[in-house]
């Protein structure tokens, strides 16, 4: 039994990186209508940052978890303003090419820099040690990745769902030009709607680095299967980002414990039933 | 929805004509090369990669479909045509015959799942398929897992053309590459092609004019993927190996940036963004990772100035389709 629990709350951490990913690439594909390959080299940018600001600045975790997604979402604003925008009004294509250049030439240079080896980040203070919640052992970091993701995915919801801002926001997915006739600066919302969806993906990645530490390619696998969970999911609904998200973790830290031969795929094998069965993914509408 | 290429010409006898000469003088350019004194195992692999290229072409260029997972047909073909040659001791056109074989069942069972969804869904999903694979082959006992299936022997097909031979292995592969190339040739200049065209240019309009154009798409991505899976099995008698490299993610890209830097949607693009891309990984061989840096900056430089790729630019300034 203790085992399925390790392997459960294994699945919510990686449901957690899966929602914030997910989420991250709604938001950005609603506003831009770019499928972001990057995703996955921004998110491993935001651990190498936290790894910089820890061992060349002495900057803890707590600073990194603040500061990380804001650096790497300044990065993310200088890509869309120099690159991204030019291709406004190209085939979708085009911006899922784009990205994956992007990708490329970040991990690439990772990759000389640092090879293919994990650096270590350790995990802060007052988050070590854990829990002894009488039927499971609880390490307290887990614990912790968990519930802040869950935070911030609520927080982003709400942001996007019930303020001023997130109705712009959306008012301008549905209708960029009608938005910019009432005096809205569309342009700086769609850059700083990247940069907030590359800042989400920048802190899952300083969550993770404790956990999986510090590799340039610890985004790429991963980017595969968070867009799986974003076909299960559709990207019509930010909930349904979320909600999917951590669903998919779950199922895949079962599968771990019943069947590990396919954890690595059971989340690419629910993906082809769920087109099978509701093409259109689960909660999305049709695109 | 914008389209992909600006300029659509019709498809004319000279039209035709023009691109037929150019075909004789590639096939005429590339018989020519043993007797050059070039390296021959880099233009096979090139040749190889060019019907891959010119495969994917078929479906993004042609039909609309960006597949980012055509790895998948290449690599489930390279290690069943290498499995059947080497475990079962199948002669090389027998071999052949079974690695396209699988790539057509594995085409027709992916195309049923991807065509399901458009645009930008049916890239992720193509690719999600393909890692799908990727972790099936890592697994699976007959693919000997990172070792790969190495030492294939080459055998002599059809029982007197003796592939160990370097010269005589160019020729086959040659002859495998012009027949697939033309066959995607006249699939592009058929009733079926103007029909993917004009899917590609305007999916609602072909819908209201009575076309299934589920039916056409489908029908595309199971031509491409066994194409593709043609190339996969011709690659093994080059390489005489099979590995997982030919099933990651990296080979989808780097058959997009094949295509993207010969020109999407021309006739001859993807064969010369295959030569450049194949040339390039070999001269820099020495960098590392800095080739992966390198592909990177060409996807992004492509994409932002240079959409209509090598071919793409030489047929505009001459108002030709190439």
């Amino acid at each position: 039994m203790q085992a399925l629990y390790a392997q459960l709350l294994v699945g919510l951490i990686n449901g957690s990186f899966y929602a914030l990913l997910s989420l991250g690439l709604a938001v950005i594909f609603g506003m831009l209508n770019i499928i972001n390959f990057a995703h996955g080299a921004l998110y491993m940018m935001g651990a190498f940052v936290a790894y910089f600001l820890l061992n060349l600045g002495g900057i803890n975790y707590w600073w990194a978890l603040l500061l990380a997604p804001i650096i790497v979402g300044i990065f993310g604003m200088i890509l869309e303003r120099t690159m991204l925008q030019w291709l406004t009004g190209l085939d979708h294509l085009y911006g899922l090419l784009l990205t994956f250049g992007i990708a490329l030439i970040v991990q690439g240079v990772f990759q000389n820099y640092f090879g293919s080896s994990g650096l270590p980040y350790a995990i802060p203070d007052q988050l070590r040690g854990g829990m002894n919640l009488g039927f499971m052992f609880l390490p307290i970091y887990r614990g912790w990745v968990v519930v802040f993701s869950l935070a911030v995915c609520l927080a982003t919801w709400f942001l996007i769902e019930k303020t001023q801002l997130g109705a712009y926001l959306r008012a301008a997915t549905e209708n960029p030009t009608l938005v910019r006739a009432f005096g809205i600066n569309v342009p700086r919302m769609i850059t700083l709607t990247y940069g907030l969806g590359v800042g989400l993906a920048a802190l899952a990645g300083v969550l993770s680095a404790p956990i999986n530490q510090v590799r340039p390619l610890m985004g790429a696998d991963l980017i595969i299967v968070v867009f799986a969970v974003v076909v299960i999911g559709g990207m019509g609904s930010i909930m349904g980002s979320i909600i999917t998200g951590f669903a998919l973790g779950v199922i895949e830290g079962l599968t771990k414990y019943f069947y590990p031969e396919a954890s690595n795929t059971v989340v690419f094998v629910l993906m082809v039933l769920v087109l099978l069965v509701k093409p259109t993914g689960l909660t999305g509408r049709a695109a | 929805m914008t389209t992909l290429t600006d300029d659509t010409l019709p498809v004319t006898p000279r039209a035709m004509r023009d691109e037929m000469i150019v075909f004789v003088v590639m096939a005429l350019l590339l018989a020519a090369v043993p007797f050059t004194g070039v390296y021959p195992f880099f233009v096979m692999q090139a040749l190889c990669f060019a019907l891959l290229a010119c495969a994917f072409n078929l479906l993004v260029g042609y039909g609309g479909l960006l597949s980012f997972g055509h790895a998948m047909f290449l690599g489930t073909a390279g290690y069943c045509s290498a499995h059947a040659l080497k475990v079962w001791a199948l002669p090389p056109e027998l071999g052949i015959l079974v690695g396209v074989a699988a790539a057509f069942v594995l085409s027709i069972v992916t195309g049923y799942i991807s065509i399901r969804r458009q645009g930008i869904y049916f890239s992720m999903i193509t690719l999600a398929l393909s890692q799908l694979l990727y972790f099936i082959y890592l697994q699976a006992p007959f693919t000997h897992g990172e070792d790969g299936i190495q030492g294939i022997p080459q055998g002599r097909m059809f029982g007197v053309l003796d592939l160990s031979k370097p010269t005589v292995l160019y020729y086959v592969v040659l002859v495998g590459f012009l027949a697939g190339f033309l066959l995607i040739f006249r699939i592009i200049n058929s009733p079926f092609g103007e029909v993917l065209k004009s899917i590609r240019e305007n999916e609602q309009r072909a819908i209201s004019l009575g076309y299934r154009t589920d039916q056409y798409k489908f029908l595309a991505f199971v031509l491409s993927g066994t194409l593709a899976g043609f190339a996969g099995a011709l690659k093994v008698f080059v390489a005489q190996n099979a590995s997982l490299t030919d099933v990651h993610w990296t080979m989808s890209g780097e058959v997009v940036l094949m295509t993207l830097v010969g020109g999407l949607g021309t006739i001859f693009g993807p064969v010369v963004g295959a030569f450049v891309i194949i040339a390039m990984q070999q001269y820099l061989a020495g960098f590392g990772q800095w080739v992966t840096v390198i592909q990177g900056v060409i996807f992004v430089v492509c994409v932002l100035t240079f959409r209509r790729g090598v071919i793409g630019e030489i047929a505009h300034y001459f108002r030709r389709s190439l």
